[in-house]
């Protein structure tokens, strides 16, 4: 046995280590650190960054303009930007649609979408779920009518992660009612500028704007913008779900959300005795502890069967599960660690102002916010079923 | 044995919720609780004229009700309308207004035409009071106060605040008009402020009170965990409907059974928090006061928080947005934890008070 990373994985994480430290402009990672809302304009910003080292988009291959690493050094890069409080990167167009084309896509495709992710002038945006279609992806609706070399799309799409920056959109549609549901759905490329085509903010349970419904009326997009095979859409969205998913446990982000706990416990005192030093406090956040430190070997055990080509799409169901368990303890406890200071939303007040430390401002929208963690992405209750289903498949 | 509510708090049920349906509904109450002032003066007129105020004291104290049952009825209706107009600090405040014998700040509180915050905790402290910082020193006539108070719920736009503050003999209460004060949105709605005081003037309502603010607060805690049942209930109401209304995989979501059990579990738990509210109504002002409301803040604090994380998670991306009325339920419920002590701070005084069992024993 050995849990040690090698003597060149260890390096990598000094380069990275150090790159960050040099590369990573401070007000970004102060405001990712606060729990803040990062503008369009910061998002590109640390992309722009990334990119110009040639690290923006870790799971492609060199030649189209990935690092070419591997999965752990994708975990060690995605784990050192959490603990240095790194904007995240919006997954759409560097994680899902880039390995999509890079496995499904034409050559043309490829050449001509990749690189627009990489420099920032495409913004993609997923549209897959529907106001119907949630859980149930297959019952989808939205109709894809193949008219001459275009096809006419008509339906709505909703939870669209930060629709309002974008200008691109793949969606799923519906190309055939034959057959099986899973069947008929397909997988297009859609410009949002797209006469017929309209999108609308929806506000989230803290107040917060991230998510958008997408509405298509006769849209015409051409239909060279279909991505694999008409009807081919499920095994492309299925090729994601199981695609093997780094930083689905997110332990980065847990391992430095807990640091800020522990940061916070020993500025706040309550009924004269230091959060850090009242013992239920301390309780629940060394057993929360337990289960982080459980969960970074159950990680990196799953990260070294995948090496081996024995990645599926159990683990990495179970890594989202527990992965986002563990991040919404922490959240719930520095919520919770703050007392009645949680209660304002604080974020336009300075510290001398209301008595929350600023960095803490925002802990209680965050905690509201991030109930979504164990919704999104296939909730838990369905990651739950895909795994129960793989142990009754024989 | 009777856990039946008399006819007089029925009807006094009754007509709050009527006045909440008819005139609250979640748009409304959305509009008036996130900006400022925070509330709707016109909500309180509203809800001082069908006597909400006047059914916190009773009628030797000028109102007309003013025991425990009173307000955990009240303010479970007030939970169950969601309804985030300031009455906690009204309740604390009209409670030691009336025992110090202010009549005539109690009748303009009864009428709706005063109103109070109470400004107990400070920054440091979470529920004992032992720990106040804030200081009173006599200066002639008046006095004054130094010391910082926070989390104000419903402070801003009182008329009046009632502060607690350290004095040579005991810990006393003082009375501030108009005060100054730093106030911010909470995010479950409805306005809190903090208050820094540095030689403030103030005038003395006594010098001692500290039973009579533990009586207040213990109330005030009765209140939230009343008004947590209200919430409870009403959030566990939606979400039955939703999982009998909502089609995946071509069937409604009820029937699913990793979400039924869990929905049988909220309403187990829904019981169980009626239940140690009413041993802390029963209890109040007997031997074993502070215990049950103790018990009762803890349970309804963990469990608020569990009912308001599974509400959500079973309605999936609706349950996450603002325009859903449990949304904000499930905000509320949550943040009552926060609020005069949370689940942790009871326990705590739990311990300190000592065995249940010994008590039972004597
Ligand atoms: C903040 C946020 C961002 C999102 N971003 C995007 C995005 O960018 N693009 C996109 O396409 N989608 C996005 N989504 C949508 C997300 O993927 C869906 O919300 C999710 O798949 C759940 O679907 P639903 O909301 O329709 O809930 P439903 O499917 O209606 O589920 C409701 C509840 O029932 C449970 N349930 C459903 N079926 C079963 C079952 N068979 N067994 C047991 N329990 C079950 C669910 O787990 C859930 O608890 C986002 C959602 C949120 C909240």
């Amino acid at each position: 046995m050995d849990l040690e990373f090698t003597s060149e994985e260890r390096a990598f994480r000094e380069e990275v280590r150090a790159f960050l430290k040099d590369n990573l402009p401070e007000e970004l990672s102060e405001k990712v650190a606060a729990g803040k809302e990062l503008s369009k304009e910061d998002l590109l910003r640390w992309q722009a960054i990334l990119h110009e080292r040639g690290w923006l988009a870790a799971t492609w291959p060199e030649e189209y303009g990935g690092p070419g690493w591997s999965a752990v050094e994708r975990h060690i890069f995605a784990e050192e930007c959490a603990l240095h409080s790194a904007p995240r990167l919006v997954p759409f167009g560097l994680n899902m649609l880039g390995p999509v084309l890079l496995k499904f896509g034409t050559e043309e495709q490829r050449r001509e979408i990749l690189p627009r992710i990489l420099d920032g002038s495409d913004w993609w945006c997923q549209g897959y779920s529907e106001p119907g279609a949630g859980s149930d992806l297959a019952s989808l609706k939205t109709r894809a009518v193949r008219d001459g070399d275009h096809y006419v799309v008509n339906g709505q799409k909703t939870w669209t992660t930060l629709g309002q920056h974008a200008n691109k959109i793949f969606c799923l549609v519906r190309t055939s009612t034959e057959g099986k549901p899973q069947e008929g759905i397909s997988f297009l490329l859609v410009d949002l500028d797209t006469p017929g085509v309209e999108m609308r903010p929806i506000r989230l349970i803290e107040g917060g704007h991230e998510v958008n419904e997408v509405f298509f009326t006769d849209a015409r997009v051409p239909a060279a913008n279909l991505v694999g095979e008409e009807n081919q859409g499920w095994t492309i969205a299925k090729y994601l779900l199981t695609h093997e998913r780094t930083n689905i446990a997110g332990t980065g982000f847990s391992i430095k959300d807990m640091e800020r706990f522990h940061r916070l416990a020993g500025q706040i005192t309550r009924d004269s005795r230091k959060i850090a030093d009242n013992p239920i406090y301390a309780a629940r956040a060394a057993e929360i502890e337990i289960e982080l430190e459980a969960l970074r070997i159950t990680n990196l055990r799953m990260l070294a069967n995948a090496k081996g080509g024995a990645a599926g799409g159990i683990e990495s169901s179970m890594l989202k599960l527990k992965g986002t368990q563990v991040r919404q303890a922490i959240q719930d406890l520095y919520r919770s660690a703050l007392g009645p200071q949680a209660a304002p939303m604080a974020d336009e007040l300075s510290e001398n102002e209301l008595t929350v430390p600023v960095e803490a401002a925002r802990a209680a929208p965050a905690y509201f916010n991030n109930r979504k963690l164990s919704i999104f992405g296939g909730s838990n209750e369905i990651q739950r079923n895909i795994v129960a289903k793989e142990l009754y498949r024989r | 044995m009777d856990f039946n509510l008399s006819e007089d708090h029925q009807m006094l049920a009754d007509s709050l919720r009527r006045y909440l349906t008819d005139n609250y509904d979640i748009e409304t109450r959305n509009a008036q609780v996130y900006a400022e002032p925070w509330h709707s003066p016109e909500t309180w007129a509203g809800l001082a004229e069908i006597g909400i105020v006047g059914a916190f004291i009773s009628e030797e104290q000028g109102g007309f009700g003013g025991s425990a049952e009173d307000v955990s009825v009240i303010f479970e209706e007030i939970g169950r309308g969601l309804c985030a107009e300031p009455l906690l600090g009204a309740l604390m405040g009209v409670r030691l207004l009336a025992g110090l014998g202010r009549d005539d700040l109690v009748e303009a509180m009864v009428a709706g035409t005063a109103r109070t915050a109470l400004a107990v905790y400070e920054p440091n402290v979470a529920c004992d009071l032992s720990h106040l910082e804030a200081k009173a020193r006599q200066d002639g006539d008046d006095w004054r106060l130094s010391g910082r108070k926070s989390a104000i719920y419903g402070a801003p736009g009182a008329d009046h605040l009632l502060v607690a503050a350290r004095t040579e003999v005991g810990i006393g209460l003082f009375l501030v008009n108009s005060p100054e004060l730093i106030s911010a949105t909470m995010v479950d709605g409805g306005g809190v402020s903090d208050l820094v005081m540095d030689e403030l003037k103030a005038e003395c309502l006594s010098s001692d009170c500290r039973s009579e603010l533990e009586d207040a607060l213990d109330m005030g805690r009765i209140a939230l965990c009343a008004e947590a049942v209200g919430a409870m209930a009403h959030l566990i109401d939606l979400t039955q409907d939703y999982l009998g209304q909502r089609q995946q995989f071509g069937r409604p979501i009820a029937s699913f059974q990793a979400l039924q059990h869990r929905l049988v579990d909220m309403l187990v738990e829904l019981e169980q928090c009626r239940s140690i509210t009413i041993a802390a109504v029963a209890g109040f002002g007997a031997k074993d006061q502070a215990r049950n409301v103790s018990m009762a803040k803890n349970l309804i604090g963990r469990m608020g928080r569990k009912i308001s994380e599974e509400a959500v998670q079973m309605h999936g991306g609706i349950g996450m947005t603002w325009e859903y009325p449990g949304a904000h339920y499930a905000k509320r419920l949550v943040m009552i934890d926060h609020q005069l002590g949370d689940h942790n701070d009871h326990v705590l005084r739990l311990i300190e008070l000592g065995d249940a069992s010994q008590g039972e024993a004597a």
